[in-house]
């Protein structure tokens, strides 16, 4: 009986070095809503350095296909493992290891923009100053530090949730949509930040509808997994 | 490395934050405990006799009231801005965060409330040997009042109309140490010990402080879904 290793080194230790090289898959995973299947039987493999850009219409399952990932939501069939371990085995080790950007940025508006990513750095188990000023930086935050939540644009508070990605390392980021309100500048930063990323040996899931920040990316349609036609108002007239 | 107790003082020490700069919340509570208070007086006539005989009932019926208010934003906010999923990826056991939300919601309703409830006892004519059991009460009650909160907070996320359904959820489950609550203030009163109901609040108090973290951990779970 092989013992649930974490096949990653992480914390504030992990630096240049990189990630340990390792595969994040799903096999036969499915996803029910409301009754309906909405995908069936759907197999990934994301292997370090690598993206994996989910692509689908309007209801195809992207963003719950992310949260099946994150282990944030139940897996009813199929099974998701990280360097062939299935991810149940150990959830704490599997959110340490994620970071998952969703459509919801999670910015309190009665924290000042240093302090909300502070809280996220301390609660992924702390990092340097410099780390959070740095991540400032990078996503053009830093005259902005001081500021609360509330006076954000939905463009800055996005930009504030993707700044989390880089305050603790992690191996793998879950993004959804995460080039909605972003201006050139900004994706022209995340597709700088997801290479870089890359290099680690860190993966990346992204769930795009238009051009995704990155190069030479997999892509996943989700719409040639949907088991039955999606239900059309038209079908209850 | 983050220590267990690492995460319980990060989410207890952004909720006072955050209470500190949002006082209006908890003023809410304390400013409502305070006018249902004294509405009695106003209803029930201010005979002095009348009034000391339910006294204790009304403090606690408001707190527990006032209590209720403030509950359904413990996890609300964290979950429809989405750091709700920070927490359930930060690796740390879930229970011991809704712990610290309960202790940071006691801190910022709870304190207040006890702190409150000698300064309205005056306009019900509390007789004096009431007050002692009646601060003890609320210091072991308030805690409990919480901490089940955190479970109905947890379980209405999500939900149409949740301030209503929590309501009638938690309040049930608030009716065993209102009794108790009470009945330590009426033993204060008519010079019965008071240690048997304190000690069955404080009974209380250990079996929501061990179950009601993993039953809102449950819960939460489920509404991340």
């Amino acid at each position: 009986m092989p013992f649930p290793i974490r096949g990653l080194c992480y914390g504030p230790g992990m630096g240049a070095e990189g990630f340990e090289p390792t595969t994040f898959s799903g096999t036969g995973l499915a996803c029910r809503r409301g009754g309906h299947s909405v995908f069936a039987g759907l197999d990934f493999a994301v292997g370090s350095g690598q993206v994996l850009v989910l692509r689908g219409a309007n209801g195809s399952g992207k963003t719950t296909l992310l949260r099946l990932m994150a282990g944030l939501a139940n897996l009813s069939t199929g099974i998701l493992s990280w360097d062939g371990i299935p991810i149940d085995h150990d959830p704490e080790a599997h959110g340490i290891r994620t970071r998952l950007v969703g459509h919801q940025d999670g910015v309190k508006s009665g924290l000042t923009v240093a302090e909300n990513l502070t809280f996220a750095a301390n609660l992924q188990g702390g990092a340097p100053e410099a780390a959070i000023q740095n991540a400032l930086h990078r996503f053009g935050l830093g005259r902005l530090a001081d500021l609360p939540g509330r006076v954000l644009s939905a463009g800055q508070r996005h930009r504030l949730a993707l700044a989390r990605l880089l305050v603790v390392p992690a191996p793998l980021w879950l993004l959804d949509e995460p080039t909605n309100a972003l201006d050139e500048e900004a994706f022209a930063t995340l597709s700088a930040v997801i290479a870089d990323h890359r290099t680690k040996g860190g993966m990346v899931v992204v769930a795009s509808h238009g051009t995704a920040p990155t190069t030479d990316a997999v892509a996943l349609d989700l719409g040639r997994f949907t088991a039955t036609p999606a239900p059309h108002w038209s079908d209850a007239a | 490395m983050t220590g267990t107790f690492t995460a319980f003082t990060v989410v207890f020490t952004r909720d006072l934050r955050l209470a500190m700069r949002q006082r209006g919340d908890s003023l809410i509570a304390v400013a409502f405990f305070a006018i249902a208070a004294v509405l009695f007086p106003f209803g029930v006539g201010p005979e002095a006799g009348v009034l000391a005989r339910i006294a204790g009932g009304v403090l606690w019926v408001t707190a527990l009231l006032a209590a209720l208010l403030s509950l359904e934003g413990m996890f609300a906010a964290d979950f429809e801005d989405g750091t709700l999923d920070q927490l359930l990826l930060c690796g740390e056991p879930l229970p011991l965060i809704v712990l610290a939300k309960a202790v940071a919601h006691w801190t910022t309703t709870g304190i207040p409330l006890i702190v409150v409830a000698p300064l309205l006892a005056p306009t019900l004519h509390l007789p004096a040997e009431g007050y002692v059991p009646l601060i003890a009460a609320l210091a072991l009650g308030t805690p409990t009042l919480s901490l089940l909160g955190t479970v109905g907070a947890s379980l209405v996320l999500g939900a149409r109309r949740g301030g209503v359904l929590l309501s009638l959820l938690v309040l049930p489950l608030y009716v065993p140490v209102l009794i108790f609550g009470t009945a330590a203030v009426e033993a204060g009163i008519t010079g019965l010990a008071i240690k048997p109901p304190l000690l069955v609040l404080a009974g209380f108090f250990i079996l929501a402080l061990t179950l009601a973290p993993l039953a809102a951990a449950v819960a939460l779970r489920q509404a991340a879904q």
